[in-house]
């Protein structure tokens, strides 16, 4: 499975080949993790595997039409291996796009923004402005800090908060979902039933009572995390088990046990890269959760010490009672950018859905029809209306 | 019979971890309560003598006082008979008095409104997986940005728009407090009524944040579900489509989201915790969010055992019922 991902990138058209036919030169225990016959090593390939594709074959096929008139052989097959990782990918990617640009254009405010504006905890006499007024361009709060400033500051605050967890909590999913799966018998019986127990017992409300026994000058943003990624990892190690279960059950797992490999070579080697689109999903899945939880704890005044981000803007619009003095602009752009996050996150997760999940793509009527048609054909049903 | 019995097992095993966490977290954290209780005591420039702090700490239930064993022993005793111990905002009223007025508020609100949105969810999920790829499919992007909404900030948000900018619903509280004559709670007409009233835009909220999530995986299953060889027998036998979309498909997808219900469930509590602070809900979150304001250790942790235990029960009762719809989950078990 790994040479898969590395060779495309080693050059142009003869390296390109080794996607087509399986190297005769690869490791022989790795040949059958790569077997098209099981269902998910396919989409697991496909989403590292065309970026490093696309460049060997662009500069050889400018006009893929030209190229198949003037060369056989090499050129045509690596366009017949493009149009199939095409059709891997989910086949109408808007929501790919929308929720790329929008994570974007996010993560660039949260890196860049900090350094373009001034001391956001800096007060001033313009005491709650409204957006647009003597330079404030989101307004000011009642100490007359610029919320402009605050919300870069803030985002920058809640997406470290947010990956951070999404990290642990991944890393804790697959250490419970999939270590015990893979020994089976009593470890597996003792994880699934800690997980299940894990689940069940309410998150933010367990997170509450622990953030509240810490005293507050200990509440870093390192242990706020840590609650966090502990309440939250038992959903995804109850799904990763499923998938564990079906794999460990492949015949190419067996052989490799066969063959003597070590444990934890068959699950690292073997075992994790099948798993691995479904934990990319799990991965978003939790950064939006531990954003959104966050921002519930530092609203209940319980967020880490000194942290700045969305979440404590608005427990302070709140105590503040912004709402009663009608300062919309101070409270309604944090819980906006909360919720765009999390809208392009939730996206790019259905588009890994996709990925994994063949049946949830596009497949229309119209969309079927295309699957069996040549290139030629499906330029002519862009062109005119086939229909 | 053995699948009820599993799964009455499991939640005990479940509601047993729950306690003994409420037990353990107190004493394995850094933070000392009595410490920062006394400290508060002495900033508001009381006397603090060695008594004042045995006090405090027989007060919230001994912590660090007898062996652990012996404490676990005592303190599952304790709430064997209902005893959450005694608030410390609320000096002298028992935790189990204050819970026992909030739970009514908390499971009518967050009930009603978890089946509302399940209803609706789950409605708008099999139209979307019927039609994808059609104009319902424009219906994704718009739940996915309500789906990751803080609820307490649409909560902020509602009472912006309906109670601040348009007047039409009441800003806070669970029943009109201020009302002449006076509304006495209980099942009579006018409290019904203030109550219905106060409760639209916390419904709307709870509604409104978690219908996404029921939409959008009830629409992932049944595209799923749809593209099964029963379903293609369905269609090529010639059956109604009507009858293909609600007997053949949606039946067998909506499962997965019945038995996804704990994780669901756990969203919902955990944003309606927040929101209730927000429009000032006397339900549990409101208490919780009181308790941790006031370091009210012991109301803390009686709501928080309150919570767990709700939602657990509710977790059995889905798990049951799933049993009772689909045969396979007592055949597996």
């Amino acid at each position: 499975m790994s040479d898969h991902l590395v060779s495309p990138t080693g050059g142009a058209g003869p390296a390109a080949d080794a996607t087509t036919a399986p190297d005769p030169a690869t490791d022989a225990t790795l040949t059958p993790a790569a077997d098209p016959a099981a269902p998910l090593p396919d989409p697991a390939l496909a989403p590292a595997a065309t970026p490093a594709l696309a460049p060997p074959a662009d500069p050889a096929a400018p006009p893929p039409a030209d190229e198949l008139v003037d060369e056989t052989g090499a050129v045509e097959r690596v366009f017949q291996r493009r149009r199939s990782l095409a059709q891997l990918l989910p086949s109408r990617s808007a929501k790919l796009v929308v929720g790329v640009t929008l994570l974007g254009a996010v993560v660039l405010f949260a890196v860049l923004g900090p350094w373009l504006v001034d001391d956001p905890r800096a007060i001033s006499t313009d005491m709650l402005v409204a957006p647009g007024t003597s330079g404030h361009l989101l307004g000011t709060n009642q100490a007359g800090q610029d919320l402009f400033a605050q919300l870069a500051y803030g985002v920058r605050g809640s997406l470290i908060i947010g990956v951070a967890v999404g990290l642990m909590a991944t890393v804790l999913s697959a250490l419970f979902g999939v270590l015990g799966t893979y020994l089976g018998g009593v470890a597996d019986d003792g994880f699934a039933l800690f997980t299940n127990v894990v689940l069940v017992i309410p998150g933010l409300p367990l997170t509450i009572v622990i953030a509240n026994y810490v005293p507050a000058d200990r509440r870093g943003l390192l242990l706020i995390a840590a609650v966090l990624a502990i309440t939250s990892w038992a959903a995804s190690a109850r799904v990763l088990r499923a998938v564990t279960l079906s794999v460990r059950q492949r015949d190419y797992v067996a052989a490799a046990r066969v063959a003597g490999e070590k444990t934890w070579r068959v699950l690292v080697v073997e075992i994790l890269p099948n798993l691995i689109p479904v934990m990319a999903g799990q991965l978003v899945f939790a950064i939006i959760f531990a954003i959104l939880g966050e921002a519930g704890l530092s609203f209940l005044g319980l967020g880490a010490n000194g942290s700045f981000t969305l979440g404590t803007i608005l427990y302070f619009a709140w105590q503040s009672l912004a709402l009663t003095q009608g300062a919309w602009w101070w409270f309604v752009p944090p819980g906006l950018l909360i919720a765009l996050v999390g809208m392009a996150l939730s996206l790019i997760n259905f588009s890994i859905d996709e990925i994994i999940n063949p049946k949830l793509r596009q497949s229309t009527r119209a969309a079927r029809k295309q699957w069996g048609l040549t290139p030629e054909q499906l330029a002519l049903l862009k062109e005119g209306d086939v229909r | 019979m053995r699948f009820y019995f599993q799964k009455v097992l499991f939640y005990l095993v479940a509601l047993w971890a729950a306690l003994t966490l409420n037990f353990a977290i107190p004493r394995l954290m850094p933070g000392d309560p009595v410490s920062i209780i006394v400290m508060k005591m002495a900033a508001a420039g009381q006397v603090i003598t060695p008594e004042t702090r045995h006090a405090i700490t027989v007060q919230l239930g001994g912590v660090g006082e007898g062996g652990w064993w012996s404490q676990y022993w005592q303190y599952l005793v304790n709430l064997a008979h209902g005893d959450l111990g005694v608030s410390i905002a609320n000096y002298p009223v028992k935790v189990s008095t204050i819970l026992g007025n909030a739970l009514p508020w908390t499971v009518t609100l967050v009930g009603l409104a978890t089946v509302l949105a399940f209803v609706l969810g789950v409605g708008l999920g099999i139209l979307a997986g019927w039609r994808r790829g059609s104009v319902w499919d424009n219906l994704i992007p718009v739940a996915t940005f309500f789906q990751a909404v803080p609820y307490f900030w649409l909560a902020l948000i509602l009472l912006l728009l309906l109670s601040r900018t348009w007047q039409v619903f009441p800003f806070a509280q669970g029943y009109d407090t201020v009302a002449w004559p006076i509304i006495t709670p209980g099942l009579n007409w006018p409290f019904v009524k203030s109550a219905v009233y106060h409760g639209c835009l916390p419904a709307a909220t709870i509604v409104l944040s978690s219908i996404a999530g029921w939409m959008l995986g009830m629409r992932n299953m049944m595209v799923s579900t749809l593209s099964e060889d029963h379903i293609l027998t369905a269609e090529a036998k010639g059956l109604k489509p009507g009858r293909v979309r609600w007997t053949y498909a949606a039946r067998n997808a909506v499962l997965p989201s019945l038995s996804g219900f704990a994780i669901s469930l756990g969203f919902v509590v955990a944003g309606s915790i927040v929101m209730e602070t927000v429009f000032s809900y006397p339900g549990v979150g409101f208490q919780l969010w009181k308790a941790v304001s006031n370091n009210d250790y012991p109301l803390m942790q009686g709501t928080f055992l309150v919570i767990s235990i709700a939602v657990l029960a509710a977790n059995l009762l889905v798990d049951l019922l799933l049993g009772l719809i689909d045969p396979r989950t007592r055949a597996r078990a």
